[in-house]
Formats: C-alpha cells, structure tokens, sequence
C-alpha cells in the first residue's frame, strides 16, 4: 500500500498537467491552421465551396465533442490506421477548433464594411492579395477577444480526452482517486489547476473586449 | 482495412436509442427550466445592493465558467459525497448541468437587463408598480427578449455536453450507444449514429426554441 499525501498528490497533478497544456497547444495551432482553409472556402465566390464549409462548420457546432472523439477513435483505425489516443484526441479536437474558428473569423470579415473590398480592388489588388494585406488582418484583430475566449473552451474540452484514455490531467486524476479514495481533494484540485489555467485568459478576453467596446 | 460497415444491428437497437435520446431532452429540459429560473435570481442578485451577495455570484459564475464541466460533474458525483451529500446519478447529473447552465445564463441574463433602458424601469415605477412588479412584468420580457438568441444558443451547447453525463452512468443517449458498442462490436457505425441522432436534436431543438420565442416575446430570432 503506497500512501499519498497531499504533496504527492498535487505534484502527480502538476505533471500530468502539462498533457493538458500540450494538446491544447497543438488543437490550437493545428485547429487554426484548418480553420484559415475552412475560412476560406466559407467566404469564397463559389457557392458549393460556401455550402461545404457552412455544412463542416454546422457539423461540428452540432454535435457533442465526445461522440467526434469516439468517431476519430474508433474510425481511424477502420482505414488502416493504427491509432494512440495521443493521435485522436489531437485530430478530433483540430477539426473541432477549426470549426468554431473559421466561425470566428468568418464573423470579422463580415463586420468589415464592404468598402474595404472595394478600396482594395480600385488599388488593382487581386482577391488573394485583398484578403492578405487588407481583410484578414482586420478580421483578425477585430475578432481577438472571441478566439481569446474559444481558447478558454478549448483548454477546458481537452478534459473529454480522458474519456477515450488520454493521460491528461483528469485521467490521471481519476487514477490518483481510486487509490486515495480522497475524490473531494483530488477533483477539488483538478478543478483548480484548470481554473488557474483559464482564469487569466478569460481576463484578457475580457479586457480586449471592453478596449475594442471602447473604439 | 477490409472493413465493411454493418448497419444490420440498428434495427433492434432503435429501441434504445430512442429511450436514451429520451433521457437526453428530458435531462436538458429540466435544467433549462431550473437553470433559466436561477440565472434570473443570480443576475438580479448581482445587480443589488448586497455587497457579499454580488462577491459570491461572480465567484460561482467565474468558478463555473473557467473549470470543465466533466470536472464539475465528478466533484459533485464522487467528491460531495464525503461532505455526507450523496446523489443518485441522475440527479447529480442534472444538478451539474444545472449549475453549469445558471453560470453562463447568468452573464447572459445580465447583459439583458443592462440592456433595457432605465426609463423603462422609472416609467413603470411613476405608474405606482412596486418594485417587484417592475422587474417580472416590465424590466424582465424585454431583457429576455434581446437575449433569446444567446439564450438559446446556450442551451444547444448544454445539450451537447450532456453527452459525457454517460461518464457516471446516467442511462442517456451515449451511455446508451457506449452499451450497444460493447454488444454488438460495431463502435465506428454505433458512434455515427448516435452522432447523428445528436444532430437531428440540436437542429430540432434550436428550430423549436427560435419558434417558441417568436411566439412568445416576439424575439426576432433567425
């Protein structure tokens, strides 16, 4: 019988945290990246490439994370591929960042009044050059708050990962309480080293919304 | 590979994912109701006079809203219980989504009152309601109504998270699929599925709630 104290736990708890940490990290970059070509295809001139991203997009935003997770866990190795939990808690939480992203982002470039498109044609840049050097910035600095904010959900839904058996810091929280059998301190704990973890981030949300409510 | 899909189980199955899909409403009609009901009394608290009342609800608000809602739910399903509260699992369920409802709700019932102009409330209290009156019958619909959209959005997200209730055996709509997987091997086809049941829900219930709050508060709800 090993006997834990409350130091042991907490540092069990510290170390496990970094999993959390390093899949948001790489939902996060990963989800973005996709989320620039979802974004894309959701405001390009082809309509079947609108439907396509709109439909992706609704995909995602309306269905449970966890059920994505088991498809990507259970899926993937349907085609072949043999699969660590590591690999489909990264892929299942990519594509779901990337949808609310694209959304996100899409919803900056619609705030943009459709002079800056027209300014950007009469200078003779062509669409790709528009988007780069005039649409996207603006897109993506008016929408900060909000992708500060889906971070925030981001980090808080890598705890569905435990689920399919990644040693984030829930999962390994769970194994820490079946042999202290002290659920109140363990979860008690979790809760807030993921608090401290999004706590400031909400902060900075909020004070880039109240600074852009300002302009 | 050489995989191939079966979806000759789904016939027999249908039983139980209806009777999960079931559970899933009636979990998330239950905590719209009490979850609305106490982001009313939580953003009119947060909006008095009581210094302390208006610490401890931005304390549950933020607490709630920058921890994960399965943490939340194992706390109150494993961790109460040695403080002496024990719950069945159902119950810890909608206890969980409740509370976790009320703290985003109550940010959003907020900015609804704050958004009715305080003429409004003067107008009402110079025709002799009392104050009380002047919150359920004026300064409330109005603030409901601009926010029926936020609103709703919100509860299409609770729905969606009920999924890991699964998590503490609670017989809903995953818990049903986690048990038919196991039975009938057929993981990848069960999970579509049931996702797609999911979908059918959420598009359901948005439609439904958009038609509701036209009906009712005339909320210009797209």
């Amino acid at each position: 019988m090993i006997e834990f104290t409350f130091w042991d736990i907490l540092r069990n708890l510290l170390f496990a945290t970094r999993w959390t940490i390093l899949l948001s990290i790489a939902a996060f970059v990963g989800g973005g990246a996709v989320g620039i070509v979802i974004l894309f295809l959701r405001i390009s001139k082809a309509k079947w490439l609108r439907r396509f991203a709109s439909g992706y997009i609704a995909l995602f935003q309306g269905t449970p994370l966890l059920m994505q997770l088991f498809l990507m866990f259970f899926g993937l190795p349907m085609l072949g591929f043999r699969i660590e939990p590591w690999t489909a808690a990264v892929l299942a939480l990519t594509f779901f960042a990337s949808a609310y992203l694209a959304e996100i982002w899409r919803s900056g470039v619609d705030a943009l009044p459709r002079g800056q498109w027209d300014a950007g044609a009469s200078l003779g840049l062509h669409y790709v050059q528009e988007l780069r050097l005039i649409i996207l910035p603006q897109a993506f600095s008016i929408t900060r708050a909000p992708i500060v904010g889906f971070l925030v959900q981001l980090i808080k839904s890598t705890a569905l990962t435990s689920i399919i058996g990644f040693e984030e810091l829930l999962r390994t929280s769970n194994a820490i309480n079946n042999a202290t059998f002290e659920p109140f301190t363990v979860y008690g704990l979790v809760a807030l080293i993921f608090f401290v973890l999004c706590y400031p981030l909400t902060q900075y949300a909020r004070m880039l919304e109240s600074r852009a409510a300002a302009h | 590979m050489g995989y191939s899909l079966d979806f000759g189980w789904l016939y027999e199955a249908s039983g139980a994912i209806a009777r999960g899909a079931a559970v899933t409403v009636m979990l998330i009609v239950v905590t719209t109701l009490a979850g609305t009901f106490i982001s009313v009394l939580a953003a009119a608290g947060r909006r008095s006079g009581y210094r302390w009342l208006r610490l401890a609800i931005t304390a549950y608000v933020e607490v709630v809203r920058n921890t994960p809602f399965l943490v939340q739910l194992f706390f109150i399903f494993f961790g109460l219980p040695s403080l002496g509260i024990r719950l069945d699992p159902i119950l810890a369920a909608i206890l969980a989504m409740t509370l976790n409802m009320a703290a985003y709700t109550t940010e959003i019932v907020g900015a609804g009152l704050d958004a009715v102009p305080a003429g409004q409330k003067e107008a009402a209290l110079s025709l002799g309601l009392r104050p009380r009156q002047v919150f359920v019958k004026i300064v409330l619909p109005q603030a409901l109504k601009v926010i029926f959209p936020a609103l709703t959005s919100q509860i299409v997200i609770m729905m969606l998270e009920s999924a890991v209730v699964s998590q503490i055996a609670v017989r809903e709509l995953t818990y049903e699929a986690d048990m038919l997987q196991a039975r009938t091997f057929r993981a990848f086809e069960t999970y579509f599925v049931v996702t797609m049941v999911y979908l059918g829900l959420s598009i359901a219930l948005r439609r439904m709630l958009v038609s509701v709050g036209r009906r009712t508060l005339s909320a210009g709800v797209t």
